[in-house]
């Protein structure tokens, strides 16, 4: 069966580390980092990206659009 | 551009599933972590992109936090006085009506001092799409008590909590321009999950072709959290508002057309 496989790109200098993200992605891969950016928030990263499946849930309720997803089957 | 990636083989434009559209400027949103304004408005962004109206929308902007969103949809924008959002979009859609005319409004603008234009712009049936962003609450000014904070939810100005005794009840204005005969699309929504924000996408997009179709005043309800002003973490408003928020204000459609 082919196996989909996602990865995001995150704007971090436009994230304000709202954690609505992190919630709503169902494979847990996304997580705040530990340090700041240019703004002091705890930005979103993909922390885990092979779990990544590209479902975009994550891009579709993040408030400030920083996320990017792509897709593909392998 | 300072940037995070996952896996870095998968990145290629053939790929893609989903990024912002380039309606939306690269300007960084005015407002407080988590907002449901910003997800607002880029749906919005996105339905004007997908049905190819960005020569042809005109917004009309309120007084309130989204007072700047002309500085983030990259289309013709009127600004005006709080609460007369629907007067002035009356009169762009009257002067210009093969342009696409919606007024984008909080619970403080839409549902505050401009109840009388509201009203009347919905039972005239003017052919104009109204967005109505409830999150109970003056945002803006500092989480002051607005007409449609639930009884017994504190704020800036009803720190013990509203008593419906001496601050009256909240506004259910949806359910108001529901029952009027100029309405013809009345819906609640909101934006605080991927499967809630794919619905009030597919409501924007109904209305819009409403709109084409000269049907009549549509209006959006999209119920929102205020983080900062009700003193939680997103998270935790988002949590709030399912709890508290949707029992008062239930999400569906009103009023429905009759085909």
């Amino acid at each position: 069966m082919a196996k989909i496989k996602g990865s995001i790109v995150v704007n971090i200098e436009k994230c304000k580390g709202c954690e609505v993200c992190m919630v709503s992605c169902p494979t847990g891969t996304i997580a705040m980092a530990k340090e700041v950016n240019g703004k002091g928030y705890y930005y979103a990263f993909p922390a885990n990206p092979e779990l990544c499946i590209g479902c975009a849930n994550c891009a579709m309720v993040c408030p400030d659009g920083v996320i990017t997803v792509y897709k593909t089957k392998i | 551009m300072a940037v995070v990636t996952g896996i870095k083989e998968i990145i290629k434009p053939e790929n893609l599933v989903y990024k912002k559209t380039n309606i939306m400027t690269e300007n960084i949103l005015s407002y407080c972590p988590g907002c449901g304004h910003g997800t607002a408005h880029r749906i919005l962004a996105e339905i004007i992109e997908e049905e190819g109206l960005q020569s042809e929308a005109i917004g009309v902007s309120p007084v309130g936090c989204s007072v700047l969103l002309y500085n983030y949809l990259d289309i013709d924008w009127q600004e005006a006085a709080h609460g007369r959002a629907p007067a002035v979009a009356t009169a762009i859609k009257r002067l210009m009506p093969e342009k696409f005319v919606f007024t984008y409004q909080g619970d403080g603008d839409l549902a505050a001092i401009g109840t009388a234009e509201t009203i009347h712009a919905c039972n005239r049936g003017e052919n104009i799409m109204i967005i109505f962003i409830n999150n109970g609450i003056y945002g803006m000014t500092g989480g002051q008590m607005a007409p449609t904070t639930l009884p017994g939810m504190k704020s800036s100005t009803s720190p013990y909590g509203r008593d419906v005794k001496t601050m009256g009840n909240p506004l259910k204005m949806t359910d108001i321009v529901a029952t009027l005969p100029g309405s013809y699309y009345v819906t609640r929504q909101s934006v605080h999950t991927p499967a809630n924000v794919k619905k009030t996408k597919k409501a924007i997009r109904k209305a819009v072709r409403y709109q084409k179709l000269d049907k009549g005043t549509c209006l959006i309800e999209i119920v929102s959290n205020c983080p900062s002003g009700w003193k939680m973490t997103p998270v935790q408003s988002n949590k709030w508002m399912e709890e508290n928020m949707f029992p008062y204000y239930p999400l569906g459609d009103l009023k429905t057309p009759v085909e």
